[in-house]
């Protein structure tokens, strides 16, 4: 189990998940913010500091998110598991159906 | 340039460890950071609060062992700050003294029958569960078929959902073996659970709730009249949290209790009024139902009880204390006694802010007052000169405190994987003091 980035996220990338993850194990890409799968102690800091809602618990994702759960895990095939997103900084990359939403996501 | 700062840091839970970390990683300080905790053990409420059955959030352990392991990094573990080593004796040594010894006590329901043996608070029954060394190995005898948790926090869902897990269950945990033997010859086979108000004010997490769900041969009751909302807590129900806590209850609600061994309730707007006790050891307990002007009251027998109603910080001697809250009062991480920042004196974590949020939560404000701590390094190194203090390890050397340094902790951490081996298990925590002691040799 793990905590989700989904469509609310594209083009916003307020990251206050970010100073609140414990393990920063939330993840830059170009339009949103992934959460790495297995790097996830699911503490669930990251769904209360989310101002938009867009982190849910994979057990909670409503339907028409539960792509969601494969794409973030999908954004992670190259970087693989670099146990810290600051390490790494930004990536210009997003999983192609992300890529192709329109902007802000809709 | 980055200036030196030699720090202390008091308390190896997540706020004390997270401290560590931030500052080691800023590149305006060159931080030499020694952790103190009055365990022998590092990782506070992870290692004694965390519940056993959590693996994944306990998996924290790794990152943190990273933090504690840098060479700028020391732990001093098995050192009571305050009677091994005083206050004013870390002060003359270090240049920051960071408190983040969290809030280890409870609070009490303030009813009669309070006192009666077999009422305890989650955090003596939580702490006695992690084997804890400061709890009894014998602390506790469960008995009776009804045990009744008292609040509606993650807490009190982790000793609900612990009291109705299968022995099989248990031992995939690190719990000490005569944990598991008392929970599994309990007899328990109903687990209430009060909540003083209604749903929607329940400080459960969602993922909790969910979690409730998967038990084995237990059923989750819930009365659907209890999700019944009025008005008022209708409109905050249509917060998504709250709303996804709603359906998930509707559905506990709706699935009934047939053919399960044991029965874990959700009872909400339900509250204690008194314990009945024989021999000084409770008997039952008088609870008061439903709303203001329709409350009923019944008489419950249970003979285990215990209250999850929030933990409490602890006074530090020396440092300034709000009784009300808890709390070591402070601006920004910044400790203050009528207003004025009491020189090189910061405060993070629970005993800060008071005990709530999550682990990450605690990030968060340990990256308030390593900023204030940053904000204050030019004060900080001035005042450098008037350190003469000796270095506290020969401090503690000299009074011969058997301290638990990293290396001390990784033998312990090796020998309860050892006691694990042999009993089939990852690991079983070492619950006695002295046999700690003993192992971190």
């Amino acid at each position: 189990m793990t905590y989700v980035v989904t469509q609310s996220c594209v083009d916003i990338k307020d990251r206050s998940c970010v100073a609140q993850c414990p393990v920063d194990c939330i993840y830059e890409g170009d339009r949103m913010m992934y959460i790495h799968p297995d790097e996830c102690i699911e503490c669930g800091a990251c769904e209360a500091a989310c101002p938009v809602s867009a982190i849910y618990y994979d057990a909670e994702l409503p339907p028409e998110r539960e792509n969601f759960l494969d794409l973030n895990a999908e954004f992670f095939t190259e970087i693989g598991s670099p146990r810290g997103a600051k390490k790494i900084g930004k990536s210009n990359n997003d999983p192609a159906f992300v890529a192709a939403l329109p902007p802000g996501g809709a | 340039m980055s200036v030196q700062l030699r720090v202390a840091v008091v308390g190896s839970g997540p706020s004390g460890i997270f401290t560590a970390q931030l500052l080691g990683e800023s590149d305006q300080v060159d931080a030499h950071i020694d952790v103190y905790d009055q365990l022998p053990v590092p990782y506070g409420l992870v290692r004694y609060g965390v519940a056993p059955d959590h693996p994944k959030i306990k998996s924290i352990v790794g990152p943190f062992a990273d933090v504690l392991s840098d060479p700028r990094v020391r732990f001093f573990g098995n050192v009571t700050v305050g009677t091994d080593i005083s206050l004013a004796e870390l002060r003359n040594y270090y240049d920051v003294l960071v408190f983040a010894s969290g809030a280890s006590q409870d609070r009490k329901l303030g009813i009669p029958g309070e006192h009666l043996s077999g009422v305890s608070s989650a955090t003596e029954f939580v702490s006695w569960y992690s084997g804890h060394p400061d709890t009894c190995i014998d602390r506790f005898s469960i008995s009776g078929g009804t045990a009744i948790v008292v609040g509606a926090g993650n807490v009190a869902l982790d000793v609900a959902r612990l009291l109705c897990r299968t022995p099989d269950e248990l031992r995939r945990t690190d719990m000490p073996e005569h944990v598991i033997d008392a929970i599994a010859s309990s007899g328990i086979r109903d687990v209430r659970v009060l909540a003083r108000r209604g749903p929607v004010h329940a400080k459960f997490t969602n993922k909790e709730l969910i979690e409730l769900g998967t038990l084995k041969d237990c059923a989750i009751v819930v009365d659907p009249a209890d999700l019944d909302l009025n008005a008022e807590d209708q409109e905050s129900a249509a917060n998504p949290l709250l709303s996804r806590r709603m359906a998930i209850l509707n559905e506990y609600a709706d699935r009934g209790s047939l053919g399960s061994d044991r029965t874990l309730r959700l009872e909400f707007n339900t509250k204690p009024m008194e314990f009945h006790g024989d021999n000084g050891h409770v008997r039952s307990v008088r609870l008061a139902r439903g709303a203001s002007d329709n409350i009923s009251t019944t008489d419950v027998d249970t003979q285990f009880v215990v209250r999850s109603i929030g933990y409490r910080g602890c006074e530090f001697v020396g440092l300034p204390f709000d009784e009300l809250r808890g709390v070591i009062p402070h601006r920004e991480g910044r400790v203050v006694v009528d207003g004025e920042h009491v020189a090189g004196t910061y405060v993070t974590g629970w005993i800060k802010r008071g005990p709530s949020g999550v682990i990450g939560t605690n990030r968060l404000d340990a990256n308030e007052t390593v900023s204030a701590i940053v904000e204050d390094i030019s004060t900080l190194s001035h005042a450098r000169s008037e350190k003469t203090g000796v270095e506290p390890l020969e401090l503690l050397r000299a009074r011969e405190v058997p301290v638990v340094d990293w290396n001390g902790w990784l033998s312990i951490d090796q020998a309860e994987i050892a006691l694990g081996r042999d009993l089939d298990r990852a690991r079983v925590k070492i619950h006695d003091r002295s046999e700690m002691l003993n192992a971190a040799i």
